[in-house]
């Protein structure tokens, strides 16, 4: 558990302050401030906002296609504020839009990318939504094959560790993931090196339509870490201030040359796989009812609420806020052209096209 | 063709008739197995494998761990000790993962094992664009299997042929690549009989006779041909298109017959053009039949680039690239 820090709320100022501060004393977990509590918080509802948007485009037939990460925004948005933000980099796979909006990514950016447009700077309309490219902001390329990312997360982090950068590199991924081959490759290769990466496995039981039984033999994802000789740690993945800390002391292990950790989140998903599944065929709409008693949203809203570093007030604003926000990006982002026909053979190599 | 009396003719889907194929393999030999990632209760992605599971039990269609090298690797242990697996990889896309235990393994343990070893297997998978799949949902990867000499590969344009080739893959007694075309899945329907008829492998198919150009082509771009030939027909030109249905080995019987006839060629896939089949066939017709052309052999493909999410359609052949290409050679 984090160790308890104590701070005044009266000294948080910003625009996420409360219009009347109480002149209460609270304790804050360990690198937590109550600014960056609720800047959390706001990042969660702005994701919830994006992925509703996405998928309501969809249904609406103005993008083909839409995957939301409802359920795990608390282990996202976690993890992106246990790094270093501008220094660590995140290898992240394509349900992490959450982590995504916390590292930087902007509401414009990710309506960008659903409408997929010439100036989606993601990929400029050529990959699907959601797969984010934006080294400016330390977030790697992603690619739809499952399981491959995490081979480069881990090249990523020796190429650091072999300059003496003290980067630390988070690469997440589902439960699913952990049976190709390439996972396991990846983790041998970083408990080998000791390399200073922290797996984030956002475990949601389920690989589009296959419970976490038929995907291995193992209770958690957590257990194979051993194989690799590196800890792995079970957290609440809807619990954002568990997930934190449990990601923090991964991340501070890396950095310390301590080695990797694998961080099983556990999870669940909201929705359908993506816009092109339809989970009832494989799961019963009570089971799917009865997961929204696990939103992380609420439960975070009401820990903080519980300690006065939010009120109703504050949360309607930020709601109305973040929607504002997300409306803007969404008309704005329509509005832009979608990649032409002179762009096709742009970027194929750094020369250009050969023929 | 069919080698079964028809009892019953009906209008199927592509999916409906590569269902039928499975149940009726299935029900005909209990060492055809399928397996596969969500192909249980799910029914796979695509819905072929519907309901597959509670016909049949989880012992011989197997949900899958998320992992194609296991899955193909697997296949090749199952068929090398009796059982007939039929693998499905979900998009042809992510076979890669398993590339090594295909085209490595697989291909190969007949020639190495000099005969004593078969691997009499299939891998069925959905190739090919046009249903906005972007970069990874999208590609044509026949080439890397073609490439393979040991593999088979089998590429269905239309429900009739995919019920009977599906079923002659599964009984042949060597791997087969099975690719099916997902963008007519459910856009193309043919009468389809109920009985079990195979379609052979190796051999093409005619699907409009014509004596000026050969249009050469195979999986989804045979429509596509179909309405070059259409738009072609309006000037009087009448254009013959070949369906090869079986890429590897491919019927060289056809490809000679209609060169002979017209002296124009246009061969069409979707792929990037670059290193693609297309240029296989076009060294056939070079090598053995220059002697009828009377025009270059045109090829129309996918941009040698990777396949883009937003410029699907500008990326894809379409019929009026097709008919650029049949003028070119028709006015060489
Ligand atoms: C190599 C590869 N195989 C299969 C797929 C198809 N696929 C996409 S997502 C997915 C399930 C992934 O499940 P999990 O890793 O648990 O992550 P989740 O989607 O549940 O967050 C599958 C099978 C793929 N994209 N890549």
């Amino acid at each position: 558990m984090p160790a308890l820090e104590e701070e005044s709320l009266a000294n948080a100022s910003n625009d996420l302050s409360m219009k009347s501060e109480p002149k209460i004393r609270v304790s804050l977990p360990e690198g937590l401030s109550a600014e960056t509590l609720r800047e959390m918080y706001g990042r969660m509802v702005l994701t919830r906002l994006c992925d509703d948007r996405a998928f309501a485009l969809n249904r609406q037939g103005k993008i083909p296609f839409a995957a939301t990460c409802q359920g795990h925004e608390a282990a996202q948005v976690a993890a992106a504020y246990a790094l270093k933000r501008g220094t660590d980099w995140v290898v992240p796979y394509y349900r992490d839009t959450a982590l995504a909006l916390a590292y930087g990514v902007t509401p414009r950016e990710q309506l960008m990318c659903l409408f997929a447009r010439k100036d989606d700077i993601f990929s400029s309309g050529r990959q699907f939504p959601n797969h984010y490219s934006v080294p400016d902001r330390k977030i790697a390329s992603i690619s739809s094959i499952i399981a491959a990312h995490v081979t480069h997360g881990v090249g990523m982090a020796l190429a650091f560790a072999m300059r003496k950068e003290p980067i630390v590199t988070l690469i997440t991924f589902g439960e699913g993931s952990t049976s190709e081959g390439e996972w396991h490759e990846a983790m041998n290769f970083a408990g080998i090196h000791q390399l200073p990466v922290v797996f984030m496995c956002e475990n949601n039981e389920f690989a589009i339509s296959v419970p976490q039984k038929l995907q291995m033999a193992v209770a958690n994802v957590a257990d194979r870490a051993a194989a690799y000789g590196f800890p792995g740690v079970i957290c609440d993945g809807t619990d954002v201030v568990a997930t934190y800390s449990v990601v923090r002391e991964a991340v501070e292990r890396a950095r310390s040359g301590d080695g990797p950790t694998l961080v099983e989140a556990k999870v669940y998903r909201a929705m359908s796989h993506t816009s092109d599944d339809n989970q009832l065929t494989y799961r019963t709409q009570d089971e799917v009812d009865a997961l929204k008693a696990r939103d992380p949203i609420p439960r975070f809203e009401a820990w903080l609420k519980d300690r006065g570093l939010l009120d109703d007030a504050t949360i309607k604003q930020m709601k109305q806020q973040a929607q504002a926000e997300v409306d803007e990006a969404t008309d704005w982002a329509e509005a832009q052209p979608p990649p032409t026909e002179a762009d096709l053979y742009t970027h194929v190599y750094a020369s250009g096209p050969l023929s | 063709m069919a080698t079964a009396q028809v009892a019953k003719q009906t209008q199927s889907t592509m999916v409906q008739a590569l269902q039928s194929a499975l149940v009726e393999e299935m029900d005909r030999d209990k060492d055809v197995v399928i397996l596969g990632e969500d192909i249980g209760v799910r029914g796979g992605v695509f819905l072929i494998t519907e309901g597959l599971v509670d016909k049949f039990g989880t012992d011989r269609v197997i949900d899958t761990p998320l992992a194609e090298a296991g899955i193909i690797g697997a296949a090749v242990g199952m068929a090398l000790y009796g059982l007939r697996p039929v693998a499905e990889i979900q998009f042809i896309d992510f076979i890669f993962p398993g590339f090594d235990l295909l085209v490595t393994e697989a291909a190969k343990i007949r020639y190495r094992s000099a005969g004593q070893f078969g691997v009499p297997m299939v891998i069925r998978s959905p190739y090919g664009g046009g249903v906005r799949g972007g970069s990874y949902h999208s590609q044509s990867p026949e080439a890397y299997f073609v490439a393979t000499p040991g593999l088979k590969v089998v590429v269905p344009s239309n429900p009739y042929d995919a019920k009977g080739l599906l079923i002659a893959s599964i009984r042949d007694p060597d791997p087969v690549v099975f690719m099916e075309p997902k963008k007519i899945y459910r856009s193309v329907k043919s009468d389809v009989p109920a009985g079990t008829y195979e379609v052979p492998l190796g051999k093409a198919a005619v699907v409009r006779e014509g004596k000026h150009a050969s249009l050469i082509t195979f999986g989804a771009m045979v429509p596509v041909a179909l309405e070059a030939a259409d738009i072609m027909n309006k000037d009087g030109v009448e254009v013959e298109v070949v369906d090869l249905r079986t890429l590897q080995p491919y019927d060289t019987e056809a490809i000679l017959q209609t060169v002979g006839k017209t002296g124009h060629v246009v061969l069409l896939q979707e792929a990037p053009q670059i290193g693609g089949y297309s240029g296989e066939i076009a060294a056939f017709i070079a090598e053995n039949a220059i002697e009828y052309l009377e025009g270059p052999i045109v090829r129309v493909g996918g941009w040698d680039t990777a396949f883009p999410y937003a410029l699907e359609k500008a990326y894809m052949p379409n019929p009026n690239r097709v008919v650029r290409a049949l003028k070119k050679t028709l006015n060489f």
